[in-house]
Order: C-alpha cells, then structure tokens, then sequence
C-alpha cells in the first residue's frame, strides 16, 4: 500500500513539474532561449492568488484568473523589455538577462510581500478520497493537478497543430527567417509565446502552493530548476516530452526518498539527468523535432 | 570567516570607534574602548531575524526586550538603550549585524534569537569579550563544552549564556513527558538534518525514549527549502504511529500538518519551542493546528499579574493583536536578568564591554543568583545553562492552554 501511495504522491508533483516544464520548453521550442525567470513568475502567480483568495475574499476559480491574468501580463512585458531588444543578440546574452530577470522578481517579491512565508490555502479545500477500505487517500488536489496537467497538454498539442497562431509557433520553431519571409510576424509570435507560458505559470504556482502549502519569495526557485530538468529529460522543445520528464522526475524523486533516503532525493533527481543527457543527448523524446538541418 | 568580514573589520577599524576588540588591537592603532564611555546609559545590542522564514521569532524577542528595556527605563535606577539588527536568520549575516552594534558601540549582547546564527555570533563575543545572553539560541554548541554534548573543539565560551533550555534539555524533557503522560505508544519523529537545533534535540530525545522504552517506530529526516512531506508523514502513518514528535521549527511543521490532514492521518503532535509562532503565520488555518501540543516555559494565556502586564505592553509595543509568544517572554527575561545582575553587582555604564562582561560572568555563575522571571525560576551553571521546568501545553480553539489543567 505504501507503494501506490508513494506512486500517486509521485505522480501528483510530477504533474506540477510537467506544467512548469511545459512553460520553459514552449519558449526553448520557439524563442530558443531558456527563460530562467519561468520560475519566479510562477512564485508570483502564487502571491497574486493569494493575496485575491486572503485579502481580496475572492472565490479561488476568480482567484486563478485573475493570477492567470497577473502572470500573463508580467510575462508579456518581461519579454517586451528584456528579451524584445535582445532578439538578434547571442543566446549567451539572453541566458543571462533571464537569470537577471529571475533575481529580479525575487528581490521585488522580497519588497513587495516581505521574507516571511505564508500558508496558503489549497484551492481544493474537500476532504481527502478514501479508497480500498481507508488503506489508500488521495488528496483532492493531486487529482486535479493531474487533470489539469493533461488538459493543458492536451489543448497545446491541440493549439500547435491546428490553429493557424500555433502554426506560425512551429514554423518560428523551425526557421525564424523563412517563417518571417512567408508573411508572419515573428516578433508576435514570441510574444505570444511568452504570454501562453507566463499563463501556464500562473496554474503551475496555483497548484504546486496549493499542493504544498507555502509561499515566499523563493517558492518557484527549486521546482523551476527541478523542471527545467524534467524539460530536459524529456526533450526540450518537444511538449510530450516535457509532460513525460515531469512525471518520471516526480516519481523518481518521491521514490528515491521513501527508499532510498530523503537527503539523496535531490542529488538522484539531478543525477538522473546527467545519466539521460550522457545516452540520450537530445531528451528522452526531443529527437523527433529537433532541427534538421 | 569570509572576505567581507574582514574588510568589514578594516572598515570598523579606519573609522576608530568601536571598543575594546582582539582582533582590531592585533590589527594596530585603535584605541581601546573609549567611545562608548561618555554615556550614562547601558548600551545593549540584539540580533534576531526581523525578516525572512524565522521572523516570527525575531520580531517576538525584539519587541519583548524592547518591553523590559522601556521597564528597567520607567524604574529608573539604571538607563538602558536597545538597538535591535536584523540577520534574516543567516550566519554571515549576523556576524555582519553583530559588527554593526560594535561599530555603535554595544557593551551587551541580548541574542541572537535563532541558533545557527548565533554559534557563529558567539565566537565572535567570546574573542572580543562581549557577555551575551541569548533569549532562545538553544544548542549547546551555542554555549560550548563538549563535556555537555557540543562538537569536539567546540570549547565552553564563558562569557554566554542561555535563557532557553538547551536542546539537548528539551529532548529529554520531551521524553520524559511523553512517557510520564502517557501521550502515545508508538512514536514516529520529522526532523530537519541539515539543522543544528533539530538534530541536537531529536538525539537526546532518541536516547531518553530508549532510556524510557518508548516505541519509535518511524525516524524521517528532511532538509531547508523541502516542501514535500508525503513520504514522511505516509511513513509514520503506515508504521501506526499515534504521537508524531516534531522537533522543528513552525514553518515545515504548517507543512507537516497539513500533509497530515491531507492523507487523513490524525496522531497526537508533539512539538518543541520551534513550533512555537505557528499560529501566527500568514494565512493559516489554526484548525489544523488543533491539539497540537508543546513544552514551553511561558504561557501567554496565564492569569498571573506580571503575564498579563506583559500581554498588555507587548501587544502595545508590537502594534499588534497577537499574544507574546515564548520567544518574547525569553528576551524580556534576558534584559531583566541582566539589569538586576547589573544593580546587584553595582556596574556602571561607563565601563568598558570587557570589564562589564568579567562582572557579569561572574554575577550569573554566582550559585546565590537566581533571576524569578515570566518564564520561571531561572539560574545558571557555568556550563551557561539554565535551569528552570518546563510546561506542557496544547492548543486549543486556536489559543494556547495549560496542558496539565486541559
């Protein structure tokens, strides 16, 4: 019992982990640069839901839209001002304007809503489910975590193959030049994406604070990097495979600390990583669309 | 210690007013320990986390020592000045505060509230002869003396000493009130690894329960910025724990309740000084929080006079509702005892921080001293312990209450 109990406990923080990652590898997939600051907009996605939850006294559905909303603006004027004036620099460059960015946000939460850290109530708030006789529970909110992890990978799939906005993604995915020569805006575009990603922060840090109940200016930092890993497992750019890393990281790391200890969980959880990067380069499924050239 | 320290030092030095240290007279030039003289008042430092995951205890002792300074002040027999520096719970930091009061010219140290910090702070004290008693740094590393349990090398610094218990003491008081109560058969421990006061307790603790055949059927361990707690607390509840020790600080126990409730497992908690604050945190729901028990020296919810004078002032001083928790009771204690150790002895302001902290080594050792404060009878060995009994208490309807009488 203690198996499938760790096993639905794995699975519930790698949902959380696969919509982070889905965010860091939609922008990889398209704008081509890794957006270290994804972390903290999910840290603020968090402060905004509970600042409209606790001192506003609003509903937690109006809460996660207006974070939505929060998120998606920050976003969008995050890359309007650092990222835009830097679309023709070296990725180098970049890199480090988004760790920047990333202190940035920390330090400004830190202002904002001062060190300490707050409890935050789940957005979920039902008693836990009792299964097999009351051997097994399961928490309300790992449930949704889940569903909402395969709705939004589900309706990006979606978004990307079909719509003609998710089409013009592909092709700034494939040749920003030639995509730009056929008549689309490729400046839009990335912002769009960045706006989509900021958008699924907003649900990331919803769900990782109500999942784990508190919040402080540093919340996003280690599940951010824990996902970036798990985008990376997966195959960054490629948006099954970052759903794929993050579950398989979830499970490994909750596995790893029920039997193997808790302070290797960490350090086995990164070192899964270097084995997956040293047989397969590309991500466990990042070869299908890497570029050809 | 690290570069900006000593560039801190060659700071303090150049501007020459800071007294009497080791390290500057070794440095060259300064003279010694004049600045703070030509006061008729004590000059007493505090460092305590004001921001950051531990603020709770910071702000709590900062505004009761503020309260008993303001006291000691009102009577009017000795004058004294607090200036409080926040370290946000962080070594570096508050040596880097500690400096700061130096370059003020500090004569007594009241601090630092959290324990990392202070072994840090204390070498520190200790090298440049600062007496300092910490309202609720409780490991003994914080003291020294590995005849009483501290790290090999790690020395008695002789010149601090606690308000607190040590955790070693809270451990083994812990045990000892599970088993004497009876409050569980079947005891599984959380406890922080990678954290000196949690590891200092949950030792002793483990060796008293052995002493007193307790059942510990499940140990789990935990490190800072860990946020999941499934498999801990799932460990516990399949090994049929029904007392869950949690020797922590309030911030992952909030975490550790809540998993709790989350995979329907309701054992009784026990908790430490730590938890202590938890009803304070930002957003909250106390109702998790319902039944939790702890071992404290003070009750804020007691009807004597002087706790409810205190309620009153702190509250007051706090700008705040929210009842004076432990932390806030020890500091206050911490500035009183050392001004009736100061009236006793008959000390004056203007003697240097050395001479006053020789003076007051040797009035707390004194085995005729004894201070009677909000957190009991205390009295000191010259391990730089205190003794003093505990109280049990839990919580309830979101207040605490006397266990003994619930």
């Amino acid at each position: 019992m203690g198996f499938l109990t760790n096993l639905i406990n794995g699975i519930s923080l790698g949902s959380v982990y696969a919509i982070i990652a889905l965010g860091y590898t939609m922008v990889y997939g398209i704008a081509k640069m890794l957006n270290f600051a994804h972390g903290d907009v999910i840290m603020v996605g968090g402060y905004i839901c509970f600042i409209a939850m606790n001192n506003l006294g609003l509903p937690p559905v109006v809460a996660v839209l207006l974070s939505m909303v929060g998120c998606t603006c920050l976003g969008i004027v995050v890359e309007r001002l650092a990222y835009k004036p830097l679309r023709e620099a070296p990725s180098l460059a970049v890199l480090i304007t988004a760790i920047g960015v990333s202190y940035l946000l920390q330090n400004t939460a830190l202002l904002v809503w001062g060190a300490d850290p707050k409890a935050f109530r789940s957005i979920v708030d039902l008693p836990s489910i009792k299964l097999l006789g009351g051997q097994l529970t399961v928490a309300p909110i790992s449930i949704v975590t889940v569903l909402a992890n395969v709705a939004i990978m589900v309706g990006l799939t979606l978004f990307t193959t079909r719509t003609k906005m998710g089409k013009a993604m592909r092709a700034c995915s494939e040749d920003k030049g030639a995509a730009q020569l056929m008549g689309i805006n490729v400046n839009t575009t990335i912002s769009m994406v960045f706006a989509i990603g900021s958008g699924l922060a907003a649900i990331a840090g919803v769900l990782l604070c109500s999942t784990y109940p508190t919040l402080m200016p540093t919340t996003g930092s280690l599940p951010g990097i824990k996902a970036f890993t798990a985008a990376v497992v997966g195959g960054i750019g490629s948006i099954p495979g970052a759903a794929l890393g993050g579950i398989l990281l979830g499970i490994i790391e909750i596995f790893a600390k029920a039997y193997i200890g808790t302070q290797l969980a960490d350090a086995i959880v990164f070192g899964v990583l270097i084995v997956v990067l040293l047989i397969r380069p590309a991500g466990l499924l990042g070869q299908e669309i890497r570029e050809k050239v | 210690m690290s570069t900006p320290n000593m560039s801190r030092r060659g700071f303090l030095m150049a501007s020459g007013s800071v007294a009497a240290s080791a390290i500057l007279a070794g440095c060259g030039g300064s003279s010694d320990g004049s600045s703070a003289a030509a006061s008729d008042t004590f000059k007493i430092g505090g460092i305590g986390p004001v921001t950051g995951a531990a603020a709770i205890y910071g702000s709590a002792t900062k505004f009761g020592a503020q309260v008993a300074v303001d006291e000691v002040n009102a009577a009017g027999s000795i004058k004294m000045e607090l200036n409080w520096q926040d370290d946000e719970h962080d070594a570096e930091k508050s040596v880097n505060a500690y400096n700061t009061l130096k370059d003020w010219g500090m004569q007594i140290l009241v601090g630092t509230t959290t324990t990392t910090p202070c072994i840090a702070v204390t070498t520190e004290t200790n090298a440049d002869r600062i007496f300092q008693l910490t309202p609720s740094a409780s490991s003994v590393n914080v003291i020294g003396g590995e005849e009483i349990g501290a790290d090999p090398g790690n020395v008695r610094k002789d010149n601090v000493f606690q308000m607190c218990f040590t955790d070693p003491n809270q451990g083994t008081a812990s045990a000892q009130y599970i088993s004497s109560k009876q409050l569980g058969k079947k005891i599984a421990i959380i406890y922080n690894n990678a954290d000196a006061y949690s590891t200092g307790i949950y030792q002793k603790f483990i060796d008293e329960a052995a002493a007193l055949n307790l059942e510990v059927v499940s140990t789990q361990t935990f490190t800072d910025d860990q946020t999941d707690f499934s498999v801990q607390v799932g460990d516990a509840k399949s090994n049929g724990a029904d007392l869950l020790f949690l020797p922590i600080y309030y911030t992952p126990a909030a975490l550790i309740l809540s998993e709790a409730k989350k995979q329907d497992y309701a054992p009784k908690f026990f908790g430490v000084d730590g938890m202590d604050g938890i009803l304070d945190l930002e957003g909250f729901d106390t109702a998790l929080a319902e039944g939790v028990m702890l071992l404290t020296p003070f009750v804020a919810t007691a009807e004597d006079e002087a706790t409810q004078a205190f309620d009153e002032a702190y509250k007051a001083a706090a700008k705040s509702d929210a009842n004076p928790n432990q932390f806030a009771a020890d500091a206050y204690d911490c500035v009183k005892a050392i001004a009736q150790a100061i009236e006793t002895a008959g000390l004056t302001p203007d003697m240097s921080a050395a001479d006053l902290c020789e003076a007051l080594i040797a009035q707390f050792t004194d085995a005729s001293f004894s201070y009677s404060g909000l957190t009991g009878e205390s009295s000191w060995s010259t391990t730089g312990e205190v003794t003093k009994t505990p109280k049990g208490m839990v919580i309830e309807n979101g207040v605490y209450m006397p266990l003994d009488e619930a």
